[in-house]
């Protein structure tokens, strides 16, 4: 059965310091479901994306809470937190999507939520998605762990810190036209090289930051999206797939082999190749990481990618515009919420409603990456 | 977290990992099942190589944490003691202290690795 995709909905990313946990919820919910003129209790279930609400505000149950928040418990609506790490989005997404796919719901809600500034130490949460025992114990974190592949791919393919400079700056020059982005600033390839070392060689500009945020997409079977909706956005492919956790068992350490795999599956049920994308969200949430995605999604060879970036292919009008909302880097990186504002973004540029920042593409492609690459979530839009 | 770090120590302190008898892979940290051989497979505790090299390193919280390739072809992530290190140098494990529970609680030792010239 074919999905659409009918309504999008999504907060500003950032230092939400006024706003709680349970209102960004709302305000992502309530502007999907005003986007496709639904009420709410059409709803058959709700997926929400959330690594940690457990840590970072001590509160768990929280599917439970956002149905009542939403005034949706009132209907007994099932909800349900899906946990991948930062993937949570993307898993919760491909979770509605087979709820959908299947014939047991006609239309359900996939959204995605963090609040990180209610606790002290986001970046120790966020490297919970690494190996405990094996990676966090000897004093890696999660920008540890990148900062090693990163060393090692300039090692080997002569990639310099300047190219991993220039993501960073693309994605902020993206963000500018974003009004939902965190940082809607350009920054110089300098500024990026002479920020300080979080792991070397990886610096604060090579790194996405921690946002609060949430997002919300409303998903239906292809005759429900036909009546509700005159722009529907179809799913033709939504694939997961699992690497090694700690980096030390993985045999090659510059390959995220689930990204690869996802995608290599996503391609083949979509019948589509690479060439065909015509954009992309990718998970920036370091820059090593939106380059090892250059290769691992297919768009270029491995030890190539560097290419892409040095000759603007993957900017606004280039061959292939990767993260036109500006990417983890600059739009913001509210974690379990990211996966599915990369759906929102694409909704949007397929739908031609991203204003500044349009992109002219027919099949978009999202990659939602947990922890250094574990899970790996690959879905495929199209007009 | 005491009996957390307590059940690791035989694997922490002397690098023990599995071997598949089956397949001949070393596995580090251990694993109770061999992802090659799946049922055929025969894992075996084994005390790992002392010796390996620096595949790869970061410099985090003024610490250099380096990915290692044992002699055996595993690889494991450790502390190095050295004031600088590279791709390619040659290092063997030492046994060290990681850290403690605060002032009252244990201390937490493990195997780091010093430059073996």
């Amino acid at each position: 059965m074919k999905v659409a995709v009918i309504g999008v909905g999504c907060t500003e990313f950032g230092e939400l310091w006024d706003k709680s946990f349970r209102s960004i919820f709302l305000e992502a919910g309530i502007e999907a479901l005003n986007d496709c003129g639904l009420e709410g209790k059409e709803i058959g279930a709700i997926y929400v994306g959330n690594m940690s609400g457990g840590k970072f505000i001590d509160q768990e149950h929280i599917a439970a809470l956002i149905a009542d928040h939403a005034g949706l418990a009132e209907f007994g609506i099932p909800a349900v937190r899906v946990e991948n790490a930062d993937a949570s989005g993307g898993s919760a997404f491909r979770q509605a999507y087979m709820a959908v796919a299947s014939g047991m719901h006609e239309v359900v809600i996939a959204a995605g939520i963090e609040k990180v500034t209610d606790s002290v130490d986001p970046m120790g949460i966020l490297s919970t998605s690494v190996d405990q025992e094996w990676e966090r114990f000897v004093g890696a974190n999660l920008p540890a762990l990148y900062a090693i592949i990163a060393r090692l791919y300039m090692h080997k393919f002569g990639t310099t810190e300047e190219d991993l400079a220039r993501i960073a700056v693309k994605n902020h020059k993206n963000a500018v036209h974003n009004p939902k982005a965190q940082f809607r600033k350009e920054i110089k390839i300098e500024d990026v090289l002479s920020s300080e070392f979080v792991a070397e060689p990886l610096k604060v500009l090579d790194c996405a930051p921690l946002s609060d945020g949430a997002s919300a997409v409303i998903l239906a079977n292809e005759n429900t999206a036909r009546k509700l909706c005159d722009t529907p956005v179809f799913i033709e492919a939504c694939t997961q797939a699992s690497d090694y956790l700690a980096l030390q068992c993985r045999r090659d350490l510059l390959t995220m082999r689930a990204v690869s795999k996802a995608s290599r599956d996503a391609y083949r049920i979509a019948k589509i190749d690479p060439e065909q994308i015509g954009v992309a969200e990718v998970h920036d949430s370091f820059t090593i990481a939106e380059l090892l995605a250059y290769e691992d999604l297919g768009f270029a060879k491995k030890g190539e990618g560097a290419k892409l970036i040095r000759e603007g292919e993957v900017e606004i009008g280039g061959k292939i515009p990767i993260n036109p909302s500006g990417g983890l880097k600059a739009c913001g990186h509210a974690v379990g919420a990211t996966g599915i504002r990369q759906i929102v973004e694409l909704v949007l540029q397929l739908r031609g409603e991203a204003g500044k920042r349009q992109v002219d593409a027919e099949k978009a492609l999202a990659l939602n990456v947990g922890g250094t690459g574990a899970t790996a979530v690959v879905t495929i839009l199209s007009r | 977290m005491v009996p957390r770090f307590w059940r690791k120590i035989k694997y922490r302190y002397d690098v023990v990992g599995s071997h598949c008898e089956n397949c001949g892979s070393h596995y580090y940290p251990k694993r109770e099942i061999c992802p090659r051989c799946r049922r055929r497979g025969k894992l075996r505790d084994e005390r790992f190589p002392d010796e390996g090299i620096i595949l790869s390193y970061t410099v985090v919280n003024g610490k250099i944490i380096a990915m290692i390739g044992l002699n055996n072809g595993a690889k494991t992530l450790a502390e190095v003691c050295a004031d600088k290190v590279e791709i390619g140098m040659k290092v063997k494990k030492a046994f060290r202290r990681y850290g403690e529970d605060g002032e009252a609680g244990i201390i937490y030792y493990g195997t780091k690795f010093v430059p073996s010239g």
